[in-house]
């Protein structure tokens, strides 16, 4: 990767406080983005990869607090950030975000064109007409046909598929440098689902932005993404090209998370799934995270927080399979077929 | 639009009408005697009563009897009184109490609008902190408190502290109208305060507000472009009937104070079955309630685009 960094998040740390009690919700992750790239962050639900997503823009909820690391976005330092003011020169107009469910993004008494033309309005300086033009213009960007009708129509006329259309219009109506995804097809009927991928990829080429998918649907990611990041109890445990996720990964959980995928599954058997749940947050995890829920965890495992081993320069995984000193371990039989699969050729 | 809202209007005059029938007819069925005062009743003879009753139309057969009403009803003749003053027409009864109550409701109710919308957005911009609970406060001791006890307090502290008239009078109605409607008002501007941060707080924990934050705006534009015109929406459809029902006068204000308004009029003229003033109560308070649910309705349909496609007919 000889790309430029765009986005720079280290060991950041964000903690909510629930009556009294303190949830860290993101322990220590540090991500570099790279200009122009598509980086799919995967885990399950309560991973913390929306959270953390969300602490580029100062949109983690109001008990949500970063409490260490630093996020660089160019020469600012977000994590910083204290006063909406200064998260108003960022939102919008450089980082900006397409949430889960179209349904309820759009405010349901404004006339469509009107909320596109706000956003306009209020990063680009333009306005009245000027403004209007350029969110008719932005409507048919992204694909939605008559667009001077639909600009005097409300959300309800429009379907689910179309409004997330309008969202995404609104997201990236001020050519933001960076984008950020959050399961922006999870809603969606599968035949849709595609289509606003492939918007989102075509608007991300024109537009030449940097895309963040927040998601737990590997089929998306395998369609979309460069990069992958997997999270897990609130850490990225593994990140690489998406290939070297795919077919050689080298975390537990990647590997349960990659074998529970019914694509793989064989027809008559059980789905492999992962056994127990996420660690509670809400205490100090020791060790590896998911050494409980790993029946061939180590000992170190449960003693001892492993780093990150490289397994190529662009590939790293948290675990302490990859020590030289831990025993030989073979990669489960379906990472293997997945990657003799690929030298098939499929 | 315009269809639909003929649509409604039909249907609330058809209401009205439905109502001044029933409680024609009930009237009706009460016995003769009723129409005439206790040394009338005493002193007349049968043949003289039934002159009387027959002179007023008393005995015609019961369905000329309800056409002359309607007939009277559309030129809004409600006859005379019979004993609550008699031979005064119920009309010029009614109307110098209405216009009393009317007064004192109008600005009750604007107090209130005003006072208890500004309560519920401060409330919400504050939210959890020393003015929502202040807020929260007033609203639970206006509520809780018998209203007796909440306008004995106005009183003392009105008439006492700021000298201000304890008795309402016709020929100086400007301070003497200060103490009932602030008595008026206080319930009515907890209620509003508790509905509009009601509305407000549910707008603000929506998705499309993220998106509002998202797309670059502060919280004061989100709060004027967004959240205040969809809160405003449910709470518009209340307004009209609110504002219609506070000018029938309250009992309770209007003896407190002793306002000669609208309040005591129903009841008395039940007590003394004065059949005609009967009927234009009813029919004032019908069609001021029915008004308002209608003139609610549309204002919704006004503000909301989602309901006036629905009445459309459209696909939604």
């Amino acid at each position: 990767m000889d790309k430029e960094i765009v986005l720079s998040a280290r060991d950041v740390e964000i903690e909510f406080s629930m009556r009294g009690k303190t949830l860290k919700a993101v322990r220590k992750c540090s991500l570099d983005l790279y200009q122009g790239e598509t980086l799919a962050i995967v885990g399950e639900s309560g991973s913390g990869k929306s959270v953390f997503t969300k602490s580029f823009l100062g949109m983690t909820d109001a008990n949500g607090h970063i409490v260490g690391g630093s996020i660089m976005y160019h020469d600012q330092d977000l994590s910083k950030f204290k006063t909406e003011k200064e998260w108003m020169s960022i939102r919008g107009k450089k980082i900006s975000m397409v949430m889960q469910d179209p349904m309820t993004s759009l405010n349901p008494l404004k006339k469509i064109g009107k909320q596109i033309q706000e956003s306009i309005e209020l990063n680009q300086g333009l306005k009245g007409d000027d403004a209007k033009a350029k969110a008719l213009d932005m409507m048919k960007k992204v694909g939605i046909a008559e667009a001077e009708r639909r600009f005097e129509q409300y959300p309800h006329e429009f379907s689910g598929g179309m409004r997330q259309r309008v969202v995404i219009a609104i997201a990236v109506a001020c050519n933001p440098e960076i984008l950020i995804c959050d399961e922006p097809t999870t809603a969606l009927d599968v035949t849709i689902q595609a289509q606003i991928l492939n918007l989102i990829r075509d608007l991300q080429k024109e537009l030449q932005m940097t895309v963040i998918y927040i998601t737990h649907d590997l089929g998306v990611v395998a369609n979309v993404a460069d990069r992958v990041a997997v999270m897990y109890a609130g850490q990225i445990v593994e990140f690489g090209q998406v290939n070297e996720i795919f077919y050689n990964a080298w975390h537990p959980y990647t590997w349960a998370l990659l074998s529970s995928l019914p694509q793989l599954g064989v027809k008559g058997e059980d789905l492999p799934a992962i056994e127990g749940t996420p660690p509670n947050l809400f205490n100090e995890v020791k060790g590896d995270a998911f050494a409980p829920r790993n029946p061939k965890a180590l000992a170190i495992d449960f003693e001892e927080e492993p780093p990150f081993f490289e397994v190529s320069p662009t590939h790293k995984a948290k675990t302490w399979y990859l020590d030289p000193r831990a025993p030989e371990i073979e990669q489960p039989h379906t990472i293997q077929k997945l990657r003799k699969n690929m030298s098939d050729g499929r | 639009m315009t269809k639909y809202t003929i649509k409604r209007l039909l249907q609330s005059l058809i209401t009205v009408l439905a109502i001044v029938t029933i409680v024609f007819l009930l009237m009706r069925m009460l016995p003769t005697d009723y129409y005439f005062t206790e040394d009338q009743v005493m002193k007349l003879t049968e043949e003289a009563k039934n002159d009387q009753l027959r002179a007023a139309g008393l005995l015609d057969p019961l369905p000329v009897q309800l056409f002359r009403f309607y007939g009277r009803l559309a030129r809004l003749d409600f006859g005379t009184s019979r004993r609550l003053q008699s031979g005064v027409p119920v009309m010029q009864l009614i109307s110098s109490k209405f216009t009393v109550s009317m007064r004192l409701g109008m600005m009750a109710m604007g107090v209130s609008l005003i006072l208890g919308i500004l309560m519920g957005v401060c409330q919400t911009l504050n939210k959890d902190r020393f003015l929502d609970h202040t807020g929260t406060v007033y609203t639970v001791f206006v509520n809780a408190v018998p209203s007796l006890v909440s306008f004995s307090l106005v009183l003392a502290f009105g008439s006492r502290v700021l000298k201000l008239p304890s008795m309402y009078s016709t020929r100086n109605p400007g301070p003497s109208s200060i103490l009932p409607v602030v008595c008026l008002s206080l319930a009515s501007i907890a209620s509003y305060a508790l509905w509009t941060r009601r509305y407000m707080v549910d707008e603000l924990n929506k998705d499309y507000i993220k998106l509002a934050r998202i797309k670059g705006m502060s919280s004061q534009q989100i709060m004027l472009k967004h959240v205040l015109k969809n809160a405003f929406v449910p709470l518009v459809q209340y307004i009209p009937a609110s504002l219609l029902l506070t000018v029938g006068g309250s009992l309770l204000v209007e003896r407190f104070f002793s306002v000669p308004g609208m309040g005591p009029l129903m009841t008395d003229a039940i007590g003394k079955y004065d059949t005609n003033v009967v009927q234009a109560c009813v029919f004032l308070y019908a069609s001021l309630g029915i008004l308002g649910v209608f003139l609610g309705d549309v204002m919704m349909m006004l503000f909301d685009p989602r309901i006036r496609l629905a009445e459309k007919g459209e696909a939604r």
